[in-house]
C-alpha cells in the first residue's frame, strides 16, 4: 500500500494499540509458565536429593522423605489405569463401531461430557460416601483409585475415540471384505491403527492422577507408610496419599521446604509426561503422512 | 479352539460367542459413564438434602450467618454462594480477554516461530497441577496483597487483616488457571472460521485487525461462548489452588475479605466436620453439583446451536 491511502493513516495508532494488547496476552502465559517452573525449581530443588525420594517421615529416624507418598502414587496411578483403561476403550469402541446414531449415543455422549465437567471436589464427596462408606472401603488406596476412574474415563473415552476416527474407512471394509468377524477387525487392525492415539490419552490420563488432590483427600487419606515386605495387596486397603496431596498437607501445616520439594518433583514428572505426548503425536503425524 | 480350525461349522460357532461376548462388553463398557452420571447424581441428593429439611431451605440457602460450631450454631450459606459467584465472575472478566486475545495471536497473528513458543507453553500451563498453583499463590501473591492491604487499610479501625489471604488473590489464580481452557478452544474455533469469509473481508479492503474483530471473532462466536462457559465450570469447581489462597473465614465477597468459596468450605471443613455441618457441607455440594449441571445444560444448548448453523 502506498502512503497515499487515507483511512490507513486514520487507523494506525489503534491498530498497533490492538497489536500490543494481543502480543502482551500471549507474552502473559509465556511469562508465567517461566515464572513457575523457574521459581519452584530454584526453591524446591534444594529439598530434592536421594533421602528425599527414598526416605520416609519420620520423627523417631529424624527423617523426612516422599518415598511412600511416591509408592502411593504409583499404586494409584496402576490401579486406576487397570479399571479406566479398559473402560474407557471398551466405550470408544461401542460409540465408535457399534452404536447407531439415536438416543442411546446421545444419552452416553452427553453423561461422558458430564462427567468430564463435574469438578475433583464433588468425585471426591462422591467416593467417600460411595465406595468409603456404601462399599465399606473406608480411607484406602483402592477408594481413591476407584474415584479417580470415573474422573479419569471420559478423558480415555474421548482419546480413543478420535483415535478411531482417525483410521481410514477404508481398513475397516478391507478386512471386513476379505472375510474377518468385527471383533477380528478391531482386535487386529483398529486397536494397532489407533494404539499411539489411546497411549496419548493414557499418558495424559497419568498426568490428570498425579496432579489430583481434591478428588482424593477424602477417599484415599494421607497415609505416607511404605507398604510393608509381603503385604503388597493388603496395601490397597490402606489410606496412602500421593505427591500432590502430602504437598497440599504440607502446605497447610507451613512446611513450605517440603512443598516446594515435592513441587519441584511434581513438576518434572509434568514436563516428562507433556514431553512423551510430544513425542508420540509427532509419530503418529509422520505414520499418517506416508 | 478344540475343534478341527478347518471346520468351518466349529469356528463359526466359537466365533459367533465371542463376536457377541464382545460386543455385550463393550456396551456394558459405554454404560459405565451413564451409570456413574447417575449414582453420582442420586447420591449428591440423597446427601444433601438432608440438611435442607433439617435447617430449612431459606435459612440454610439465604442466610448469611456461618457459625457451625457454635454454641448456638448458624448454616447460612449465602455468603459462601455469592463468593463462588462473584469470584468466578471476576476470573472470567480478567481471564477471558487475555485468553482470547491470545487465541487470536495463535490463529491468525503470530509469526510461526512465536508460536512455536507459546503453543507449548499453554498446554504446559493446563498440565501444572492445581496444588502448585495454590502454593504459588501462598507464597507470591499473599505477600503483596498483604502489602497492598497494609497501605490501603491503615487507618481503618474496622478492617479485619487477612495476611494477604483474600479474594483478589484466589480471583488471579482463578484467573491463570482458567487460561489454557479458554485459550484452547477460543484458538480451534478461530481456526474453524472459514478461510472465504477471511479472504471476503480482506478483499473490501478491511485491515487484519478489522477482519479479526469484525469478522472472525463473530464467526467463531459459539466457540468462543463455549470457551466461556468451560472456564466458568473451570472456575467454580477449583477447590485446591483457592483452598488456601483465599483464606479461612466465611466473609460477605468483598475484594479484601478473607473468604470461602463452595469448593474450599468443603475442602477446608470435611475433615473435622460432624452431624449437622458435615449435611451442611453435602448441600453446599449440591449446589456446587446444581451449578455444574446448569453449566452442562447450556454448554449442549450451545454445541446443539453451533451444530445447527454449519448445517
Amino acid at each position: 500500500m502506498t502512503d497515499l491511502s487515507i483511512m490507513k493513516k486514520n487507523k494506525r495508532i489503534p491498530e498497533q494499540l490492538v497489536y500490543l494488547l494481543i502480543y502482551t496476552s500471549a507474552a502473559i502465559s509465556v511469562l508465567l509458565l517461566a515464572g513457575i517452573i523457574g521459581y519452584v525449581f530454584i526453591k524446591g530443588i534444594g529439598a530434592v536429593n536421594w533421602g528425599f525420594l527414598t526416605n520416609v517421615t519420620s520423627v523417631l529416624k529424624g527423617t523426612t522423605g516422599i518415598a511412600g507418598n511416591i509408592v502411593n502414587t504409583l499404586y494409584i496411578i496402576s490401579i486406576t489405569l487397570l479399571i479406566a483403561a479398559p473402560a474407557g476403550i471398551g466405550s470408544a469402541i461401542y460409540l465408535n463401531e457399534y452404536a447407531k446414531p439415536g438416543k442411546l449415543v446421545r444419552l452416553i455422549e452427553f453423561t461422558t461430557e458430564t462427567l468430564a465437567g463435574i469438578p475433583s471436589i464433588l468425585f471426591g464427596l462422591f467416593g467417600m460416601v460411595f465406595f468409603g462408606t456404601t462399599l465399606g472401603l473406608g480411607y484406602s488406596i483402592l477408594t481413591g483409585s476407584l474415584t479417580l476412574t470415573l474422573m479419569i474415563l471420559p478423558l480415555i473415552t474421548r482419546n480413543t475415540q478420535e483415535a478411531l476416527k482417525t483410521v481410514p474407512e477404508s481398513y475397516r471394509n478391507g478386512a471386513l471384505g476379505l472375510g474377518t468377524t468385527k471383533w477380528y477387525m478391531i482386535r487386529t487392525i483398529l486397536l494397532p491403527s489407533a494404539m499411539p492415539g489411546i497411549i496419548t490419552g493414557i499418558i495424559l490420563a497419568v498426568g490428570r492422577i498425579v496432579g489430583e488432590s481434591a478428588a482424593l483427600l477424602f477417599t484415599a487419606g494421607s497415609g505416607y507408610y511404605l507398604p510393608q515386605s509381603g503385604q503388597l495387596i493388603h496395601k490397597i486397603f490402606e489410606s496412602g496419599g500421593t505427591l500432590s496431596v502430602q504437598l497440599y498437607l504440607s502446605m497447610s501445616k507451613g512446611q513450605y521446604d517440603i512443598a516446594f520439594g515435592i513441587a519441584a518433583v511434581l513438576l518434572m514428572i509434568v514436563l516428562i509426561i507433556n514431553f512423551m505426548t510430544k513425542l508420540l503425536s509427532r509419530k503418529f503425524d509422520v505414520s499418517r503422512k506416508k | 479352539m478344540k475343534n478341527n480350525p478347518i471346520s468351518i461349522i466349529g469356528s463359526r460357532k466359537t466365533k459367533q460367542i465371542s463376536e457377541t461376548i464382545a460386543h455385550k462388553i463393550f456396551v456394558i463398557c459405554a454404560f459405565f459413564a451413564v451409570l456413574s452420571v447417575a449414582s453420582i447424581t442420586v447420591y449428591m441428593i440423597i446427601n444433601g438434602t438432608p440438611a435442607l429439611t433439617k435447617v430449612g431451605i431459606l435459612e440454610l440457602l439465604f442466610g448469611s450467618d456461618w457459625s457451625p460450631t457454635a454454641a448456638n450454631p448458624g448454616y447460612g450459606i449465602l455468603y459462601v454462594i455469592l463468593t463462588s459467584i462473584i469470584g468466578t465472575a471476576f476470573a472470567i472478566l480478567i481471564g477471558v480477554p487475555i485468553g482470547v486475545l491470545t487465541a487470536v495471536f495463535l490463529s491468525d497473528v503470530a509469526p510461526k516461530k512465536l508460536a512455536a513458543i507459546v503453543k507449548p507453553a499453554v498446554e504446559l500451563l493446563a498440565g501444572i497441577p492445581s496444588v502448585i498453583y495454590g502454593l504459588l499463590g501462598i507464597m507470591i501473591l499473599n505477600p503483596l496483597m498483604y502489602r497492598l492491604e497494609l497501605a490501603i487499610f491503615k487507618d481503618s479501625a474496622t478492617h479485619q487483616f487477612t495476611g494477604g489471604s483474600n479474594l483478589i488473590s484466589a480471583v488471579l489464580v482463578l484467573a491463570v488457571m482458567i487460561l489454557p481452557t479458554v485459550i484452547n478452544i477460543s484458538e480451534a474455533s478461530l481456526r474453524a472460521v472459514p478461510e472465504h469469509l477471511k479472504a471476503a473481508s480482506l478483499a473490501v479492503g478491511a485491515s487484519k485487525i478489522q477482519t479479526i474483530f469484525k469478522v472472525q471473532i463473530p464467526a467463531a462466536k459459539s466457540g468462543i461462548i463455549t470457551a466461556v462457559v468451560l472456564g466458568v465450570g473451570r472456575a467454580i469447581g477449583e477447590a485446591m489452588a483457592i483452598s488456601l489462597v483465599a483464606g479461612s473465614a466465611v466473609n460477605f465477597p468483598l475484594p479484601f475479605n478473607s473468604v470461602r468459596f463452595l469448593t474450599t468450605a468443603i475442602v477446608s471443613e470435611m475433615g473435622y466436620a460432624a452431624d449437622t455441618h458435615r449435611e451442611v457441607l453435602f448441600t453446599i455440594g449440591l449446589v456446587l453439583f446444581a451449578f455444574i449441571m446448569i453449566i452442562n445444560i447450556i454448554l449442549t444448548r450451545i454445541l446443539k446451536k453451533g451444530n445447527k448453523n454449519d448445517d
